[in-house]
């Protein structure tokens, strides 16, 4: 068996002010990059930038498993109530988790969700960041299907949501990495996906505000791949429109998932980002 | 029920398998779901390697592309089957 550098730990996090038992993955020394997953999914999907050894070499990448999401446990009293992801919530999460590291100006990446994300860091930590990179940035995606069946007790969760992501992306991208995205998927935990997506169809519109973004403060990143059609690159382009010196690329060939659908597509793309971060 | 242009398909599956395809037009017929399109929206699918945003049946319906209609929880429940099938005749 050929082991990987990447380590997993688990740990205590006071998050919304109850325990919740945190797992995360790094590899790497240097500058912190901190790795947001997509909604439904975990981690596992940033494998492939944990184990790049020319972006190890001078960056400590992090990912950890929000909670609920992939090794993460939920709060004690879950059962009792619907998770739901806020703006708040996910900020907290974040900043909390890179305060509980103690890591020094961290680089936060994100995906999705946490493509989106970023753009509120952009506007309320910006001094405490390197730089921001969001994949598949838009500023709010508005409701194109119903996603209450991806949380219904007549139709298998795993099942609905493993095939919705599938078709986020890009029939360009391999067969092996597509499949275990979806698998990524299909291992969530019932009503998180649609929880995480209250965040991004609902409550997280960010379209009145991304004007005010500072990117002399901190640079921000947006890279978006062609075939995403729920973040398309059009949303982006909109984005990046709006935001004074973000720097906006299109990944030919790549879907909504760019770091697990088609690896080595993707790093080709991000190291330069990640050089440019580094040379600042 | 799958819709190119005017032209109707009945499908009746079983087991994963299509035991049966019909050709319409069909007078007084039930069907648990259907997905209609244009023909020119099928044709740019079913592409060998279709342009972003026409690879995928939500990919469709976020362009307003493709009407889903009918017993929607048949086509949740059984959505990956879905998409392969009608993405099938990207292989012939």
């Amino acid at each position: 068996m050929r082991l990987e550098p990447i380590v997993g730990k688990y740990g205590e996090f006071d998050f919304e002010k109850k325990k919740v038992r945190l797992y995360f993955e790094e590899a790497g020394s240097g500058i912190p990059l901190l790795c947001l997953h997509t909604a439904g999914s975990d981690g596992r999907q940033y494998r492939a930038v944990l184990n790049d050894p020319q972006i190890t070499k001078n960056f400590r990448v992090i990912t950890f498993d929000m909670p609920w999401h992939g090794k993460s446990s939920p709060p004690a009293g879950w059962e009792k109530e619907d998770y739901r992801l806020t703006t708040g919530s996910y900020t907290e999460m974040i900043m909390g988790f890179a305060h509980a590291l103690g890591l020094e100006k961290p680089v936060v990446m994100g995906c999705s969700i946490g493509g989106r994300i970023v753009l509120d860091l952009a506007l309320k930590h910006a001094g405490e960041l390197r730089a921001l990179v969001g994949l598949q940035t838009g500023a709010f995606v508005e409701r194109y299907y119903d996603s209450s069946w991806l949380d219904h007790p007549e139709v298998h969760g795993g099942r609905a949501c493993g095939a919705l992501a599938y078709g986020l992306m890009s029939p360009l991208s391999p067969e092996k990495e597509r499949w275990e995205t979806v698998w990524h998927y299909m291992q969530g935990g019932p009503g998180v996906f649609t929880g995480d997506l209250y965040f991004y169809q609902v409550e997280g519109d960010i379209r009145g505000r991304i004007g005010e973004i500072d990117t002399s403060l901190c640079p921000l990143y947006l890279l978006t791949g062609e075939y995403d059609y729920s973040a398309s690159p059009r949303d982006t382009e909109a984005v990046a429109a709006r935001v004074k010196g973000a720097k906006f690329t299109v990944m030919k060939g790549l879907g909504h998932f760019p770091m697990s659908e088609n690896p080595e597509a993707f790093l080709g793309y991000l190291r330069p980002v990640l050089a440019e971060i580094a040379s600042r | 029920m799958v819709e190119v242009g005017d032209q109707q398909y009945l499908l009746q599956i079983e087991n994963g398998l299509i035991q049966k395809m019909e050709i319409g037009p069909f007078v007084q017929r039930t069907w648990r779901f259907a997905i209609r399109a244009k023909r020119e929206a099928w044709e740019k699918f079913w592409q060998k390697t279709p342009a972003p945003g026409w690879h995928d049946l939500f990919g469709l319906l976020r362009r307003g592309e493709v009407a889903f209609e009918g017993d929607q929880r048949v086509l949740m429940a059984y959505l990956q089957y879905v998409k392969l099938v009608l993405a099938a005749p990207r292989k012939a």
